[in-house]
This record gives C-alpha cells, sequence and structure tokens, in this order.
C-alpha cells in the first residue's frame, strides 16, 4: 500500500515538475505572432472588391479566422487561395463560381467625354481612386486603381470600362513562346 | 605585406569561383577589318537604348534631320538622348518592336536617310582639359553615350561619381564565344580608344587604371600595350580566357581580388568599370564632338556567308545587317541579338541595332543544336560548381519549379547574374537562367503587388474611417430624446418596415449598390435590436443581382450600339444615348425614393403609371418608327428603350414596395393575435405575392400589351384569395396558398412566353430575395431568438419555393 | 520567315546524363571482372538479372506514373542502380534475392520519392540493406576466392545454383563453402570479427588461408579494381573528389588510430581499406549524387562521416561490413548538412 502511495506521490510530483517547466518555457518562449485576422489579411489582396460576399478584405479575413471558406476571393486567384489554405491548414479548394486561376488585372477606365460628373462613382470607390467633382469630369488613379469593378455599375452613363493592364518590359514574365509578332514583311 | 594596390599595379590576378571553357569561336569574325556597311533603307530609333528615362521629343514627323542632330533632349535624372544617325526625313514616331528579350513595342523615330549623310555642325572639344568636369560630363551626357557593353548605364552618371575611384578597369575581356567588337575595334583604334580613357581618367582622377583583356586576343592585347606604352599608371592585363570573367563583377574581383558588396556598385569599393567601344565613343564626342550614332557590331553565324565585323549605324534593322553578309536562313532559324550564352532570340529581323548590340548571330542547327528534352535534377552540381557568383543553382531550380520565392530569396537568386554557366554544364539539359528568369518576374511582380496591396489597405481603411465618422455626425444631429417603451417597440416595427423597403429595394434595383442606405440600414438594424446573422448569402444575391443588371445593361448597349452607326454619326448618338440611360436612371430612382414613403395605395397607383406609360412608351416606340428617318428612329428607339426600361424598373421597384409592406403589415398583424402557425401561412401567401408580383413586373417590361393583359388576371384572383386565406383556418390557408402560388405559376408561364430570357433570369432570381424579405421584416417583430429561426426556416422556405414553383406546387407543408 | 525563340544559353556542354551513367557502367567494369576472376561468373549472371528485373520494374512504374518510359528508361540511372545492387549480393545468392532487391531499391527507395533525383536515399544501398536485414543467411554466403575453393564450379554450376540452390553435381552453397576440412569459410571481414570475438588475436586470425599479408585474398585486387574504376571518375570529372578523398582519409585515420592503440584487436590500414565495399562504396556509392550532399564543404563532411561509421560499425558493430549502413545513415543527414554548408555568395561578407 505504501509503495502505491510513494509511486504515486513520485509520479504527481514528475508531473508537477514538467508542467512548471512547461509553463515556463511556455511564457519564456513564445513564438510573437501576428493575430490570425492580420495574418490572412496579409494575404488578401486588399482590392475591397466585395466579391467574397464581405464589406472589404478585412471583414473577409475575419471571417475566414471563424472557419469561412478560403475559396471565395477571385482577384487573389489560385495563388492566394493556396496561402490562405496553407495557413489555415485546410485543403485548397478551387475558386468558388468557377473563376479563373489566374486572373486578369484590370482597371477602370472613364471614358471622359462621356462622364456627367455625377460623383456616384466615387463614391462606390473603395480606395478613393477615382477623382473629380460634382459636374466635372472624373478620372482614374490608375495606380491607386485595384480593379475591384464596384464603379462600374452605378456609373449611371456606363462610361466605366475595366480595362486590361498593359504588359510593360517590367511585367514581362520571359513567355518567349507567347511572343506576338507583327510581321512587317 | 604589400597593399593591396601595389600587388594590383605589380600585375598580380586573382582566382574567380565557378566559370567554364566554351569554344570560342572569335576566329571567323576577328581577323577581317571593320566593314563598313551602306546606307540601309531606313533607320528605326527606339527612344529609349539605355537604363534610365527616355528623353523629351525635340522632332516631328516628317522633319528633315542632319546627321549627327539631337532627337530627343534628356529631361529627368537618367535620360539620354539619341541623335540622328544620318541625314534624313522622319517618316513617322510610333511605337516598335524593340530590341529586348520580349521585343514589346516602344516608341521609336523611324528615318529615311536621303542618301547625303549630311554633318550637323560639330563642336570638337581638343582641349577638354580646360574645360570644368560639370561641362565635360555635360558633352559626354548630350552625346548619348550609355553602356555599350550590355547594361547600357549612362556613363555620364558613371564618371560623375562623387566616391573615390581608386581603379579604373576597361573591359576589353570580351569572355563570351563568337563575340570579337571590342576586339577588332582595339586591333583597329588602340589610340582613340586611349585618348578615350585619358578623357574619363582626367575626370576621375584614378591611382591606376587596368585595360584587361583574355589572352585569346594577342593581337588587341599588342595593339593597346603599344597604344599605352607612354602613358604612367595604365596598364593592359592579359586575364586567362574563362567564361565568364568579364563580368563586372568576376572581373573586378580577378583583377582586384575585391567583391562588390551585395545591392552595391563598384564605386562602393573604389572601382569603376567601362566598356572598351564606350572608350572610343566617349573620345569621339569629346575630341571631334560627334554624338554616339554607330557602333562596331559582330555579324556571325553559319548560316552567313562572310562572318565579320560591321560598323552599323544606331538604328539599322538586323535585316539589313544579315542581308549584307549573305544570309540564307534554315528552318528553325535562331537570330540572337548578344552572344550564345546571354544573348536573346529575336522574333523578328526587323529589330534595330541599339547603343547595346554588341553581336547578331544567326546560327546553324548543326553549330548550336537544339537542346534535348529537359529530364531530371540529378543534384550533381555541376551548375554549382560553374556559378561565378557561387551560388546552388540546383536548389534555385527546385524551388523555382514549386515557386517557394521566399526560399528563392533566401537562396540569393536576385544575386544571379544569369550568365548561363549553370544551364551549360547541365547533364539534364534543364534550362535553369530561363527558370530564374522567370522566378525573378515573378517575385518582382509580388513586390509590386505587395506594395500595391499595402496602399489600397491604407487608403480602404482611411475612407472607412471618414465614413464612420461622417456617419456618426449625422447620427448625432438627428439624435431624439428616449421614448417610452411601448413607442419603442412601434418605432422598432417601423424601423423594422424601413429596413424591409430599404432591403426590397436592394434587391429589385440590384445594381445600385447605395453603399451608404446599405450601411444606414444596416445600422438601423442593430439599433432595432435585432441581431442580425453575418448573412452574406444576401450581399452575394446582390451581387449575383448586380451582375444580371450589368449583363442587361451590356445587352441594351449592343442594341443601341447596333442601332446607332446606321444611324448617325457616333458620336452623337452615344451622347444622346448616355442622356437617355442618365434620364432613365435618375427616374427610376427618383421613383424609388419617392416610393417608400408613400402609403400603399400611392405605391400601387405609381405602379399602374408606371405600368401605363412602359406600355405607352413601347407603343411610341412602335408608332414613331415607321414614321420618321434613320437618324431620328435611331435616337427615338434609344431614349424610348430607356424610358420602357425605367419604367420596368420603376413599376418593379413599386410593386415591390406595395407588397413587402403588405406582408410586413399582414405578417405582423396576425402574430399579436394569431399563433405561429398561422404567421407561416401569412408567410406563404406572402411567398405568393412576391412571385406573383415580380410576375407582375416582369410583364410590364414586356413590349406587347398582351403579355400584361393575360397577367392582370392572376393578379386580381390572387388578391381574393388573400383576403379569404387570413379569415379561414389553416388548412384552407394552406390550400390557398397552394393555389396562388399553382396561378403564380401559371402566370409566370404565360409571362414567360411574351418575356425575354434575361428578364426570365432576373425574375426568379428576385422572386426567393423577395420571399426572403418578406420573411425577414416579419420576424424583426418577433423576440430574437425566435426571429433567427423563424428568418432560417423561412429562407429555406422561399428558396424552395422558388423551385417548387416550377413543378411541384402544392407540396409544400405550411407549418 | 518565322523565327525560332529560345532562352539562352544556346550552347552546351553536351555532356548528358545518359553519358555521365555510362562512363560510371565503363569505370564499374575493372571491378566487376575482378569479381569474376576470383569468384567466378556468378555476378555477371546476377547482374544479368539485375537489369532485366530493373528494367522491367522502371517502365512499370513509369507506366502507372503516365511518364515517358523510354525516354527516362535512357538516362540509364535505372540501370545503374542493378548493377551496384548485383555486384554487392553475394554472386550465388538465389535469384529472387537479386529480384526483391531491385524491386524495392526501383519501386519504393526510387519512384516512389518521385523517381530519379527525388529520393532521399541510395536505390542500391537501401536495397541491399533491405535484402541483409531480410535474409542475412544468404546475403552474407560469399564463395571463398576459386583458389580456396574445394569444388570448382563453372558457369553452368552456377547457374543452376542461382535458380535451384544446387550446383549440377548437386552440391548445396554450404558445401561449397565449405574447406578440405569441412569447415564453412567466410569473407575476411567476417572470419576476422569472429576470431577477434573469439579471443583470437588479428595477427592470429590473419594467419588463415582466406586473408593474405595485406588483407583478405582477392577482396584486395577487387577492392583494388574499383579503385582504379574510381580514379577513371575523377579524372573524367564526373564525380568531385572531395567525397572519396574525404571518406577514404576518415577512414584510414580511424583505423590507424584503432590499429596503434590496440593493434591485438584492431587490423591495420590496408585492412580496412582494402576489405568488403571500401572502394565500390567510396567511388561508386557514396558518390551518387542524388542523395550524397551538393555543396563542396558538405561533401566534405558527409564523406567523412560515412568513413567514420564503416570503421566503427566494422571494430563494433553487429555486422561486419557497413558501408550501406553508413551512407544510408548519412543520405538522412544531407539536408542538414547542406542547409549548414551553403557556400558565401559573390558579394556576401567579403573583404572590401
Amino acid at each position: 500500500m505504501m509503495i502505491l502511495f510513494y509511486a504515486l506521490c513520485a509520479l504527481g510530483l514528475l508531473a508537477l515538475i514538467f508542467g512548471v517547466i512547461l509553463g515556463f518555457a511556455a511564457v519564456r518562449f513564445r513564438v510573437e505572432s501576428d493575430p490570425i485576422v492580420e495574418q490572412i489579411d496579409a494575404i488578401l489582396p486588399q482590392t475591397q472588391c466585395g466579391q467574397c460576399g464581405y464589406p472589404g478584405c478585412r471583414p473577409y479575413a475575419e471571417a475566414i479566422a471563424n472557419g469561412d471558406d478560403v475559396n471565395k476571393c477571385p482577384p487573389g486567384g489560385e495563388a492566394t487561395v493556396k496561402k490562405l489554405a496553407d495557413l489555415m491548414g485546410v485543403e485548397a479548394t478551387p475558386l468558388a463560381g468557377g473563376e479563373q486561376a489566374e486572373p486578369e488585372k484590370k482597371v477602370a477606365y472613364i471614358r471622359e467625354d462621356e462622364c456627367i460628373g455625377c460623383t456616384k462613382c466615387i463614391q462606390a470607390c473603395p480606395v478613393d481612386a477615382i477623382v473629380g467633382a460634382t459636374r466635372q469630369m472624373h478620372t482614374v488613379l490608375i495606380d491607386e486603381c485595384t480593379g475591384c469593378d464596384l464603379c462600374v455599375d452605378p456609373c449611371p452613363v456606363d462610361c466605366i470600362d475595366m480595362v486590361p493592364v498593359a504588359q510593360t518590359k517590367q511585367t514581362w514574365k520571359w513567355q518567349l513562346q507567347a511572343i506576338p509578332v507583327t510581321q512587317i514583311d | 605585406m604589400d597593399s593591396l594596390l601595389a600587388r594590383i599595379s605589380r600585375g598580380q590576378l586573382w582566382p574567380s569561383p565557378g566559370g567554364v571553357h566554351p569554344a570560342v569561336n572569335k576566329s571567323q569574325s576577328n581577323s577581317l577589318p571593320i566593314h563598313i556597311l551602306p546606307l540601309p533603307p531606313r533607320l528605326v530609333l527606339p527612344v529609349k537604348q539605355h537604363i534610365g528615362a527616355q528623353g523629351h521629343l525635340l522632332v516631328n514627323v516628317h522633319e528633315q534631320v542632319l546627321k549627327g542632330q539631337a532627337l530627343t533632349k534628356p529631361h529627368a535624372n537618367w535620360s539620354v538622348p539619341v541623335h540622328a544617325p544620318t541625314s534624313g526625313r522622319i517618316v513617322d514616331i510610333t511605337p516598335m518592336p524593340s530590341a529586348h528579350p520580349s521585343a514589346l513595342p516602344e516608341l521609336s523615330i523611324i528615318i529615311e536617310p536621303d542618301g547625303e549623310d549630311r554633318w550637323c555642325e560639330l563642336v570638337p572639344h581638343p582641349n577638354y582639359r580646360e574645360l570644368t568636369a560639370e561641362r565635360l560630363i555635360d558633352i559626354l551626357h548630350f552625346a548619348g553615350i550609355s553602356g555599350m557593353g550590355g547594361a547600357g548605364f549612362p556613363t555620364y552618371i558613371k564618371a560623375s561619381t562623387k566616391q573615390q575611384i581608386e581603379v579604373l578597369i576597361i573591359n576589353g575581356a570580351e569572355c563570351e564565344p563568337y563575340i570579337s567588337a571590342d576586339d577588332v575595334l582595339m586591333q583597329a583604334h588602340s589610340d582613340e580608344i586611349v585618348r578615350g580613357i585619358e578623357v574619363l581618367r582626367h575626370l576621375l582622377q584614378p591611382k591606376i587604371t587596368l585595360i584587361a583583356i583574355e589572352d585569346d586576343k594577342p593581337k588587341a592585347i599588342a595593339a593597346m600595350e603599344q597604344a599605352c606604352a607612354s602613358i604612367e599608371d595604365m596598364q593592359v592585363r592579359a586575364i586567362p580566357t574563362k567564361y565568364p570573367s568579364g563580368g563586372e563583377k568576376q572581373l573586378i574581383q580577378i583583377l582586384t581580388s575585391k567583391e562588390v558588396p551585395a545591392g552595391g556598385i563598384p564605386a562602393d569599393i573604389g572601382v569603376l568599370v567601362q566598356n572598351i567601344g564606350t572608350m572610343y565613343a566617349v573620345q569621339q564626342a569629346v575630341e571631334l564632338g560627334k554624338p554616339l550614332i554607330e557602333r562596331v557590331v559582330t555579324v556571325t553565324g553559319d548560316t552567313l556567308a562572310e562572318q565579320r565585323n560591321v560598323w552599323a549605324l544606331l538604328g539599322t534593322e538586323v535585316k539589313h545587317l544579315l542581308a549584307q553578309q549573305d544570309f540564307t536562313p534554315e528552318p528553325m532559324q535562331r537570330v540572337i541579338m548578344g552572344g550564345p550564352m546571354m544573348g536573346f532570340t529575336l522574333p523578328t529581323v526587323r529589330i534595330p541595332v541599339v547603343k547595346t548590340t554588341n553581336c547578331i548571330l544567326a546560327p546553324s542547327e548543326a553549330e548550336m543544336p537544339f537542346p534535348g528534352e529537359e529530364r531530371a535534377c540529378i543534384r550533381c552540381s555541376a551548375c554549382a560548381d560553374a556559378c561565378p557568383a557561387s551560388l546552388l543553382p540546383q536548389q534555385l531550380q527546385w524551388f523555382a519549379k514549386t515557386k517557394e520565392y521566399k526560399k528563392l530569396e533566401e537562396h540569393k537568386l536576385f544575386d544571379c547574374i544569369e550568365c548561363g554557366a549553370c544551364a551549360y554544364v547541365c547533364p539534364s539539359e534543364i534550362p535553369l537562367v530561363q527558370y530564374y528568369r522567370v522566378a525573378k518576374a515573378e517575385i518582382r511582380e509580388q513586390q509590386i503587388e505587395q506594395i500595391k496591396s499595402d496602399r489600397a489597405k491604407e487608403r480602404f481603411e482611411a475612407r472607412k474611417e471618414r465614413l464612420e465618422r461622417e456617419q456618426e455626425e449625422r447620427r448625432n444631429r438627428h439624435k431624439r430624446p428616449s421614448r417610452s417603451k411601448e413607442q419603442d417597440t412601434q418605432s422598432k416595427e417601423k424601423v423594422a418596415e424601413a429596413l424591409a423597403r430599404v432591403k426590397s429595394k436592394q434587391a429589385d434595383k440590384g445594381a445600385d449598390k447605395d453603399k451608404v442606405a446599405a450601411a444606414i440600414a444596416r445600422a438601423k438594424a442593430k439599433k432595432a435590436g435585432e441581431q442580425l446573422e453575418p448573412d452574406n448569402s444576401e450581399v452575394a444575391q446582390e451581387r449575383a443581382a448586380r451582375k444580371e443588371q450589368a449583363r442587361l445593361y451590356k445587352e441594351q448597349k449592343q442594341q443601341a450600339d447596333t442601332a446607332e452607326p446606321v444611324a448617325a454619326d457616333d458620336k452623337k448618338a452615344a451622347v444622346a444615348a448616355a442622356i437617355a440611360r442618365a434620364k432613365a436612371k435618375k427616374a427610376a430612382q427618383a421613383a424609388e425614393t419617392e416610393a417608400p414613403a408613400q402609403d400603399d395605395k400611392k405605391a400601387a397607383v405609381a405602379a399602374a403609371i408606371a405600368r401605363a406609360k412602359a406600355k405607352k412608351a413601347a407603343q411610341a416606340e412602335d408608332a414613331d418608327a415607321p414614321a420618321q428617318d434613320d437618324k431620328k428612329t435611331a435616337v427615338a428607339a434609344a431614349i424610348a428603350r430607356a424610358k420602357a426600361k425605367k419604367a420596368a424598373q420603376a413599376a418593379e421597384a413599386d410593386e415591390a414596395k406595395v407588397e413587402t409592406n403588405d406582408d410586413a403589415n399582414s405578417a405582423a398583424a396576425p402574430q399579436s393575435e394569431e399563433d405561429k402557425k398561422k404567421a407561416a401561412v401569412a408567410a406563404a401567401i406572402a411567398r405568393a405575392k412576391a412571385k406573383k408580383a415580380a410576375q407582375a413586373a416582369d410583364a410590364a417590361k414586356t413590349e406587347t400589351a398582351q403579355g400584361e393583359a393575360t397577367q392582370d388576371k392572376p393578379n386580381e384572383e390572387a388578391t381574393a384569395f388573400d383576403a379569404q386565406s387570413s379569415a379561414e383556418d389553416k388548412k384552407k390557408a394552406a390550400v390557398a396558398a397552394a393555389i396562388a402560388r399553382a396561378k403564380a405559376k401559371k402566370a409566370a408561364q404565360a409571362a414567360d412566353a411574351a418575356k425575354t430570357e434575361t428578364a426570365q433570369g432576373e425574375a426568379t432570381q428576385d422572386k426567393p430575395n423577395e420571399g426572403a424579405k418578406a420573411l425577414d421584416a416579419q420576424s424583426s417583430a418577433e423576440d430574437k431568438k425566435k426571429a433567427a429561426v423563424a428568418a432560417a426556416i423561412a429562407r429555406a422556405k422561399a428558396k424552395k419555393a422558388a423551385r417548387d414553383a416550377q413543378n411541384k406546387p402544392d407540396q409544400e407543408d405550411p407549418s | 520567315m518565322n523565327l525560332n525563340m529560345m532562352s539562352s544559353p544556346y550552347k552546351h556542354s553536351h555532356k548528358s546524363l545518359t553519358s555521365v551513367m555510362m562512363l560510371v557502367t565503363l569505370a564499374a567494369v575493372p571491378g566487376i571482372l575482378a569479381q569474376c576472376y576470383f569468384f567466378g561468373a556468378g555476378v555477371l549472371i546476377q547482374l544479368a538479372l539485375a537489369l532485366v528485373c530493373v528494367t522491367l520494374f522502371e517502365a512499370g512504374v513509369l507506366y502507372l506514373r503516365g511518364r515517358k518510359i523510354w525516354h527516362t528508361l535512357q538516362d540509364g540511372s535505372a540501370w545503374l542502380t542493378g548493377l551496384l545492387l548485383a555486384v554487392s549480393i553475394p554472386p550465388l545468392a538465389p535469384w529472387w534475392v537479386i529480384v526483391i532487391g531491385t524491386f524495392f531499391a526501383i519501386v519504393f527507395v526510387k519512384q516512389l520519392y518521385g523517381g530519379l533525383g527525388g529520393n532521399l536515399f541510395n536505390p542500391a544501398m537501401a536495397g541491399y540493406v533491405l535484402l541483409l536485414v531480410s535474409f542475412p543467411v544468404q546475403m552474407t554466403s560469399w564463395l571463398p576466392p576459386a583458389e580456396l575453393m574445394h569444388h570448382q564450379v563453372g558457369l553452368l554450376d552456377e547457374l543452376s545454383m542461382i535458380f535451384s540452390n544446387y550446383s549440377q553435381s548437386g552440391y548445396s552453397l554450404e558445401q561449397l563453402r565449405s574447406n578440405v576440412d569441412g569447415i564453412t569459410m567466410a569473407t575476411p571481414l567476417d572470419t576476422l570479427r569472429t576470431d577477434v570475438s573469439h579471443g583470437l588475436t588479428v595477427a592470429e586470425s590473419m594467419t588463415k588461408p582466406v586473408f593474405t599479408e595485406t588483407a583478405g585474398l582477392g577482396w584486395q585486387w577487387v577492392n583494388a579494381a574499383y579503385l582504379l574504376g574510381g580514379l577513371f571518375l575523377l579524372q573524367q570529372r564526373v564525380i568531385n573528389w572531395h567525397i572519396p578523398v574525404a571518406m577514404l582519409a576518415a577512414l584510414s585515420l580511424c583505423a590507424s588510430i584503432g590499429y596503434i592503440f590496440d593493434s591485438g584487436n584492431q587490423p591495420g590500414l590496408a585492412f580496412h581499406l582494402l576489405s568488403g565495399a571500401t572502394m565500390l562504396g567510396a567511388f561508386f556509392i557514396a558518390t551518387d549524387p542524388v542523395s550524397a550532399s551538393t555543396t563542396n564543404r558538405g561533401r566534405l563532411i558527409y564523406g567523412a562521416a560515412i568513413g567514420v561509421i564503416v570503421y566503427l560499425i566494422r571494430s563494433f558493430g553487429g555486422y561486419p561490413d557497413a558501408v550501406a549502413f553508413a551512407v544510408l545513415l548519412m543520405n538522412m543527414a544531407v539536408p542538414l548538412i547542406d542547409h549548414y554548408t551553403q557556400p558565401r555568395t559573390y558579394g556576401y561578407g567579403a573583404k572590401s
């Protein structure tokens, strides 16, 4: 009976010691990392387009942290889905709604001679990338435009187009087989 | 221990890691004198031929220019001008395929030579030592001189460095196989090159100047040694032949044992490297006043009858160079600008020679066989042994293939100089350099994206803050004293109604994302104490509806577009259409904004009027069309269409409002008196009504009056049933609802016949929305928990009902 | 005119995977001939069997994986694996030994890890170790050199042994391995360790007929032949010097130290270098690029560690030879070694 008692005591003591060590280690060697929402938000493309069904990237990040699917971000493409899946430890699934894997980058373009200066697009733009005043022509700051297309629908005269971003030597990615050549002779 | 400088000047050389020894293949071209080409039929001068910004254009199309005349003016930092290589007329200034691996078009000046080759006035400075340093640097700048070895770094920037230069290295190594342009230039113009070096020495005052030449060019070494024999502190260094010892960083390591720090420039360690060809250009510019308009180009490869070096005017098309050497292309011919290790293939021979073009290589297939199929990497690390930067190419390759960009940066991908030594030795024939280039481009893009997304986030948050602040202010303005509990519940109901209205508006209009309104609605909902679950399905639906609307828009636009060109000039028509569209939208919005303020009756009346208008509009269109001429017709049609649409929207919106109000009322009423089941019945009725209303709305859109007529009937009947059902018992109500649904279905079918496809799509989409909304409104009156449950059930039911309405209308259990 | 677009460089050294594998095979020829001379032509039968097996297994897996069969087979890596395994096992081992060994090596160790380049372990050695731990009797039944054999065996006898366990004249392998006194003869390494464990000194043991003054009869020449092949590989720049030199140097160092301190129980330097699979291991097995370290400093560490482990297992472990175990153990350490031995890239931390 005493043996049992000693054994229990010894085990209990050991458990206590290890518990203390572990507890100390957990405090002392804590790995500082961003809260999960911050990490998710950093992966999202910040187009603020709402295509995920949330009013912006941050709310979607919060929703993912609360268990929503990671495949609702068409502007991010498959790459973003993959990163989110890695971060959340879930299976990477194809984009919801069958959007293409590599989204084409677009920016809004206002056909300026048709613009009536209603400021509706300015109100719709989530990143304030449209400048203009009432009854004055508006224009898009191309560098700030995220291509979310939220300004297209509010336009009463449909003078906003989403145009693909032109390729430059800086953005060219060595697709040697895809060089379109206009043979002059 | 000697000082490093002493050891350098004593002629010590240091080893550099890696490197390969491909066959040099220079004898084909380096023994012949430099050939002078006849004037080409046209010259294509890209405005930017260097690293940096392009200059401002100084000339216009059709202008006559003289040889050596500046065509652009430098304006910003790092911009270098270009000059007319011969006299002639500018025929065009337009983007042309550029001398870049991508061949992406770049703004170019196209000159048609007049054959006279008449120089403009030149300002020589034989006594440049009397000039100030700034003036001398300006001469280099305005002569358009940029590095002629490969990268095209503006020379004036290197020459004006603030750092103390101890060792000036003139790079005549020319380590790449086949190229002999610098070799023959040194043989023919060693004196001029040395005088050019003197100019730079005068500017930089280095302690020692080394001219590095690989030891496989004995003639060039001899010529240069002779030319600089009398000059102190200038030495010719023969270095072992090894590729890529002519790379700037490698050459510095071989000659001085120093390494350029990562991310730094040679000037950081007191070294400056200049190319042989650049030195010749400097001499021409300073002593003769000639800007940079021509350069030596090695034209070689087994498909050419003659392989030699030529003086090519900048802007000469490769086609001209090849044709002059009797080019006989093979199938699968490659034309390479640059050498066989680092050059790039051209997609067309109509690409101009630029300041950095040192070689045009047109190899036969026997000379440079096509690579075999890529095999698996066996990690033999032959590539690591060959790498002059001591990277681990095989590791980089694994990471590049799996797109592990972080790992790539850790393994210092960006210190790769893309010399191609690794791919040269790879037994598995893996195109390693291509993998690195793609990965580099991807990483650069990601970095840009990251910056962009950070900025977008910042702007988005700033905007959100601003909106919240504004809203807060507005709310404070409208604050009222607190009310009694009873009033409070009343106001809650009111709020719920408003909410329902707003929601239905959203659902109907879809496209109109009045975000502010939505936000207010949401805020109100919160205030009303209703726990709105994070309802993203709603937003998603909204978005879907919006997309649908956008599609409709586009279709209409297309119709308008097809009509207009026939009618009148584009602009007028477009303006007219735009105005019409604007009016239509405004009208629709006006109708909508009014609607919620009015009572049911008024709304109904408004709807009726709207319908009437739609009809009239349709008739008007019919009547007008044949009577008038084309132009007018088109415009009229556009306007008419716009009106019709507007009317339709108005009608739709109004009707929805009417019925949601109805629903809210009818739902709220029974609850207070009757049991839950009854509420469910009411909901069913509401759904039926919603459906009916949607159909009615759809019908208004149709152009034929017939469709509408047939629809009116089920409308009335359904209303009758409404009256009945509220009075009767559960069972009856269920039956009634079922009948109503059946009727609605029949009506829908009738409407379908007249409706367009898209309209139908919209209608089916609207239905569940409305049902859901009506239910939402109802639930807001109940307590929180119940409401949540009811709402969930209702939404599910609404969806099911929408589906069932199509095939089995009488199967639903009212509870 | 349509021009062809390609990525630089456009020149190639003409050294291909196939030619590398061919050179390695060529370099193994002297060793195989030496084995034939001393231990009979059984190794050739095993070799033929192994080549057929690896071809079939490799082709089968490639078919299942949907890869190009002939194109991949052509790289010759599977045949090299077969060759190395065939020369590692006793020449008269039953036929199923090599079949199981090649199956495990090709299917599990190589292809299931993604095929050539993806395998963490050396396939031939993993196959060998599997056989050694699964069939210890068959895998240690080496024939004594021909000149010590009581019964001489011809090629047909060996064929018959491999496929039916008995020679044409009805002898079993055990009988063939016995000397005139009816005592089974083992390999020199095995004999030595048994004797030492029975209390004999090394000098006493070395008087037995399986030994010469320096090392094992026959075995020393087989090792010398592989050394010759290895030098050929070095001269052809197929392998780098780092791994073989580091491994042999470490083994030599350990053997010398051991001999100095305990000459009674430790054989000398020459014995270690010329026994068992030392040379084969140093030049043909440890240098397998796929599973070895890829940095030069890493290769030195990797080779030296193999040398030390070989010495330790031979002297203190439970198995007479240890090249296979040493290589596999170090294969596991390769990623770690590679990570910590990255060369200094140009421009980082240089004197300025």
